[in-house]
């Protein structure tokens, strides 16, 4: 069973139904007990910064979650997956999870359009299991402002839009974050979710 | 670099398709769900829904509509049509829209294009045009389905959308809809000129190499058609292989 953490501030809705498609046993909670008997737990997130993790916080989850992303897969989505990192300055300096070494900034180029929005290709850099049946070209449905700023070795893929912006991130062992949406990456991004699950068990 | 996209648009009314989908294997051609799944899987980048009725009373069932299509569609969905209040916007996305678009209820209110970036974001508002060459060398806006003159400057309400905060505009002209000779090259470009939100192309497709040429000729980031799509002249496949040849990035 995979654990989706409800904190008030993740669009739940589009991750469950995907799960729901793909017959993956899952509960949406917010109950530290559920997340440590699940098998692999998922961290969605929409809006901003400062505002997720002042939720997070509330729900009195932080540790809970960094305890149980030693010992089992962890997936951060979008928002959920800046929030893995050390920090960001999104509406002033906000502390994250500090799960995956690194820092979350506005995308710096001027030329380009902010957000970030439509589908881009992944550059894929490492090997991973949450890539595997996935035939390149890769592209997946991006929405964001701010990207992550870390180690070539925590990115398992980047995307190009006028600067590279990782894509797909890992701790190296369990935690995972993808900046993009795979529950609205089409066929491929329903693969990534296969996979996770595969990884779970 | 985001790929261009190739967005069909669904015409619903009291829970159908408007016009019937002509697809092999899709038994209700009337069936928006069976619909909306057909083109997720012939790789469609988004898919928009249109309530063409967009009365009250009928409001449920279309999100009904909506609801069921987000539990089978991994692709965004923009939903339009009847969303005239902040109120309407947070339904429509909480039934599984990824985004809206507004159109008329924009024209007589642009204040709605502001207050829904403001609370849901800009990348959730998408403002669609109806516009129409003035015969004095500029466009105007039209609104109710392109049956009423709003008397706006295009040029200007395009402008007007960006700084309000819209994360996209789809403009559709109606001097090229239904005529199937091509995207309004004109008319984009002069939009595109003066706006940095994507553009998406509505209206004029009738052949396969429209498609390529929109996105040779103006900085359209999506293209968007309907009954091309519906009656099975073209597939989506068709029409990104073509582009593709044609050195254009397609997912």
């Amino acid at each position: 069973m995979i654990a989706v953490i409800d904190y008030g501030a993740g669009n739940l809705f589009s991750v469950c139904n995907a799960l729901k498609y793909l017959n993956i046993a899952h509960e949406v909670t917010k109950d530290a007990d559920v997340i440590d008997r699940a098998d692999a737990v998922i961290l969605p997130g929409v809006g901003a910064f400062p505002a997720a993790m002042d939720s997070l916080h509330a729900t009195g989850l932080v540790d809970t979650i960094k305890q149980n992303a030693a010992k089992k897969p962890l997936l951060g989505i979008c928002l959920g997956m800046q929030m893995l990192f050390d920090r960001s300055d999104e509406n002033g300096d906000c502390d994250g999870l500090g799960l995956i070494t690194g820092e979350v900034h506005r995308i710096l180029s001027k030329r380009v359009i902010i957000p970030h929005m439509g589908w881009n290709e992944l550059v894929i850099t490492q090997e991973s299991p949450l890539l595997s049946n996935i035939e390149k070209p890769v592209f997946t449905y991006f929405v964001h402002s701010y990207q992550a700023f870390c180690d070539d070795k925590k990115i398992i893929a980047y995307c190009e839009y006028d600067g590279r912006i990782p894509a797909l991130v890992t701790d190296g062992k369990f935690v995972f974050g993808a900046q993009y949406h795979p529950e609205k990456s089409g066929e491929k991004g329903l693969q990534m979710l296969r996979n996770f699950e595969e990884l779970a068990r | 670099m985001l790929a261009k996209r190739i967005i069909p648009c669904l015409d619903v009314r009291h829970g159908k398709v408007v016009k019937g989908v002509n697809f092999e294997g899709v038994k209700d051609v009337g069936d928006p769900v069976a619909c909306a799944a057909e083109y997720n899987r012939q790789g469609a980048d988004e898919i928009v829904f249109y309530d063409i009725v967009a009365s009250h009373e009928g409001r449920g069932t279309f999100l009904d509509v909506v609801r069921e299509t987000a539990k089978q569609v991994f692709v965004p969905l923009t939903v339009g049509g009847g969303i005239s209040s902040v109120e309407d916007m947070r339904e429509t996305l909480r039934a599984g829209a990824d985004k809206i678009s507004i159109n008329s209820s924009a024209v007589k209110n642009p204040k709605l294009i502001s207050e829904g970036a403001e609370i849901f974001g800009s990348q959730c508002i998408v403002v669609g045009i109806d516009a129409k060459r003035d015969g004095r060398g500029g466009y105007t806006v039209y609104a109710n389905g392109g049956r009423i003159d709003m008397h706006v400057d295009l040029l200007e309400w395009v402008q007007e959308i960006e700084r309000r905060g819209a994360g996209e505009i789809c403009l559709n002209s109606i001097d090229t809809d239904g005529v199937r000779g091509g995207f309004d090259l004109e008319m984009l470009k002069d939009v595109c000129a003066r706006v940095r939100i994507p553009v998406i192309a509505s209206g004029g497709a009738g052949k396969l190499s429209d498609f390529a040429t929109v996105f040779e000729q103006t900085d359209a980031t999506a293209a968007l058609a309907a009954s091309l799509f519906h009656f099975g002249e073209l597939t989506i496949p068709q029409v990104k292989a073509d582009c593709r040849s044609k050195g254009i990035l397609m997912r």
